[in-house]
């Protein structure tokens, strides 16, 4: 309908990543409002390098309004999947990204569309970032992006490669990509990014050395939310300086509830790779305010407590919206009427994807492989024949 | 003549059953360790060790990094004198490890002609789940099934997981555990006596669920429940079942499905894994090698999971794996009716 259309249109206005363009929400712009400030951001902690990320930022009002708007639709996005789960409108895993905004957000804003994103479960931040409508994601949860095949855990657009369900494996799949880049000489990268749990992979230390010794384009990020399911980081690591890890790849520790700070550390890195200093590592610290998926509560390996204090003193939404009301960039008003705008097109994508139908069962078999002729597919019983289309 | 009372059956549930062959094995001998991830603090990713680490402490119930290579790497020589149980969370993420499973494991014990055993048990939940996708959900039971030097065994109700987990754990060789979360919480009435602390289930021979005239079915794990679901409709249109559960993929007890289907002279296989080179495929082939091919009067069906990666949208993965109404549909073509 068209006014879905323009839902969908609006939505992926907002998150197209355009520094310094005027792509302004709301209609209103207030001639006394200041159109930018200068922030002061946390210093990265460096491991092999001689230079680090700016500590003095600059935000324009529009950035901000667009950094916000971004950051509240992906936490009511997933505060809707909570509920749509609770309904068992979504089913099987679901691992939601609420705390983590900032670190998605943020990388986004200093990358390009054109640039390359793989992540593991945890990604629906990403889907949206990278240009998938929530209108989508939560259909595809039913039906939508990968036509139903795929669910929460596997959803990809262009130039995302997902949602990964193997802890690690999607390390070595980002720095093959950006060794497609490095391969088409085209200056882009791909950024992969991983958990805490994840740095203990054997595989992704064998990505490390490959990306090192062929100098491939890769932002690896280990996203570390102190937790990964129930074991928190000092009983699974021997090291939890996750951005040495790669011993001979430089790295970052970048504060991941700042957006700020990750957009800054993100250009950082940016520059190193298409400069062809070959690969970097930067370590978010972050926090998951839900438990690990939706059958973790989330409160029997930590407290509380904990919770409660990281979102009253370090919710990424709040840190920029104070930022930006103490710099007078917006109005209470606005960022409310911001607010009002995300939660309708969040109640209207959910309704559109309860009423969605199904995917109808033809396509039960379709898209095994690419570019074939059609095959057939054995069903359950010798008397099932079943049609499979590339 | 002395009064003797009913024994006493009780409602376990497969997780349950599971808990107490570990903790009754774990308390008599010393050697037993479980190690994994979240297995301790955590009680289990699907609550199948709870309590045991409250009651065994660090030294017997051993969280690890997300890491399964290592898992099994540690594991392996620790059977010099030790006999650990190591859980995948699932046996998905098994295949990160697979490589240690076959060539450090199973191989293990022949290549060093004797002198070096390897008692563990690897165990976790295998096969379809509910909503998980493509790559959750894959049934592993063939890719072992394939190595010797292996035991297989696919456990249905609590009274198979808790003996069969007994005897895998009392086993001196690698055998791979395939649980299936979808029947952890299912409980199953327990007799008297495989509440006693040394009821085990030998490993290798399988046992006749339902007796019937017309046709053998046989399965493994989950399925073996919808077996018996079509034989109950079935039996209204006056077909009777024979319904066997494996109980062991490897080494199979093929001469339990020779014997039944010289009287049944029917055979459908029922699994959830894939059709290619499975276990509905290796028991085709043996039939047809052995004395029963003669008494078949049609040939074998096999009732397997769709030929695809198992899609999420819960339509789609209802139609991908065996149904009620498809064994039930498979039992009267392969009898004709």
């Amino acid at each position: 309908s068209g006014k879905m259309l323009s839902n969908i249109s609006n939505v992926l206005r907002a998150c197209a990543q355009k520094n310094g363009a005027a792509v302004v929400m709301s209609a209103r712009t207030y001639a006394d409002f200041t159109t930018q400030a200068t922030f002061e951001i946390k210093k990265c902690d460096l491991f092999k390098l001689d230079e680090a990320p700016a500590t003095q930022v600059v935000m324009t009002r529009d950035e901000g309004l667009q950094y916000y708007r971004t950051m509240q639709t992906m936490r009511r996005m997933e505060l809707k999947a909570d509920q749509l789960y609770k309904q068992k409108i979504i089913r099987g895993f679901c691992h939601l990204y609420d705390g983590q905004e900032a670190c998605a957000v943020g990388i986004e804003a200093a990358i390009n569309l054109t640039d390359h994103l793989i992540t593991a479960y945890r990604a629906h931040g990403y889907t949206y970032t990278r240009g998938g409508t929530f209108n989508m994601q939560i259909v595809l949860l039913r039906g939508g992006i990968a036509k139903g095949k795929g669910g929460s855990m596997h959803m990809y657009c262009k130039n995302f490669y997902g949602g990964n369900g193997i802890v690690g494996a999607q390390v070595p799949l980002g720095a093959g990509v950006a060794l497609a880049c490095k391969y088409q000489e085209n200056n882009q990268l791909c950024v992969c990014l991983y958990g805490d749990g994840a740095a203990n992979q054997g595989q992704i230390f064998e990505t490390y050395n490959m990306a090192a010794l062929w100098k491939l384009p890769v932002i690896f990020i280990c996203e570390n939310n102190r937790y990964g399911m129930g074991t928190s980081v000092e009983r699974a690591a021997a090291s939890t300086d996750y951005y040495k890890r790669g011993e001979f790849i430089p790295g970052l520790r970048v504060d991941g509830m700042d957006v700020l700070c990750v957009r800054e550390a993100t250009r950082f890195a940016a520059d190193h790779c298409r400069s062809g200093k070959g690969p970097i590592l930067m370590e978010l610290q972050t926090y998951r305010y839900h438990g690990h998926s939706m059958s973790d509560p989330g409160v029997s390996y930590r407290t509380r407590e904990e919770i409660q204090e990281v979102r009253s003193k370090s919710d990424p939404i709040s840190m920029l919206k104070d930022r930006m009301l103490s710099n007078n960039m917006a109005s209470v008003e606005e960022l409310k009427e911001i607010d009002v705008e995300v939660r309708k097109e969040i109640e209207d994508a959910a309704q559109f994807a309860t009423t969605d139908p199904e995917p109808p069962l033809e396509e039960l078999c379709n898209h095994i492989f690419s570019n074939n002729p059609p095959v057939e597919v054995r069903g359950t019983n010798p008397w099932s024949k079943l049609k499979s289309v590339s | 003549e002395f009064h003797r009372s009913v024994p006493a059956a009780v409602q376990v549930t497969v997780r349950d059953a599971l808990n107490q062959a570990m903790d009754e094995e774990l308390e008599r001998d010393e050697r037993v360790f479980l190690m994994g991830e979240e297995v301790a603090q955590y009680d289990g990713a699907y609550k199948v060790s709870r309590g045991l680490w409250k009651k065994y402490g660090d030294k017997r119930v051993i969280d690890t990094p997300i890491s399964e290579v290592s898992l099994i790497l540690i594991c392996c020589p620790l059977q010099a004198g030790l006999r650990p149980i190591c859980e995948f969370m699932t046996f998905n993420f098994s295949m990160q490890a697979i490589d240690q499973v076959i060539n450090s494991a199973a191989k293990t014990y022949y290549m060093s002609a004797g002198l070096q055993p390897v008692p563990i048990v690897f165990r976790g939940p295998n096969g379809a789940s509910a909503g998980v996708a493509a790559q959750h959900s894959q049934c592993f039971a063939a890719w072992y099934a394939h190595c010797p030097g292996l035991k297989v065994v696919s456990p249905w109700n609590s009274e198979d997981a808790k003996g069969l987990l007994k005897s895998a754990i009392r086993d001196d060789n690698p055998v791979v555990f395939l649980e299936n979360e979808l029947m952890y919480g299912v409980p199953f009435e327990m007799s008297e006596e495989s509440q006693s602390k040394d009821f085990t289930i030998p490993i290798g021979k399988a046992k006749i669920e339902r007796q019937g005239n017309h046709v053998t079915v046989v399965s493994h794990s989950r399925y073996v429940g919808h077996c018996l679901d079509a034989a109950a409709v079935l039996a209204k249109e006056g077909i009777e079942c024979e319904v066997i559960n494996l109980r062991t993929i490897r080494p199979m007890d093929v001469e339990s499905i020779e014997t039944s289907v010289m009287k049944t002279n029917h055979l459908v296989t029922v699994e959830g894994g894939w059709p290619q080179f499975g276990v509905g495929a290796e028991i085709c082939a043996r039939i047809m090698e052995g004395p029963a091919f003669n008494y078949l009067d049609s040939p074998v069906t096999r009732v397997t999971g769709v030929d695809i990666p198992m899609p999420y949208a819960k339509i789609l993965e209802d139609h991908s794996v065996p149904q009620i109404k498809d064994i039930i549909f498979s039992v009267k073509k392969t009898l004709n009716v």
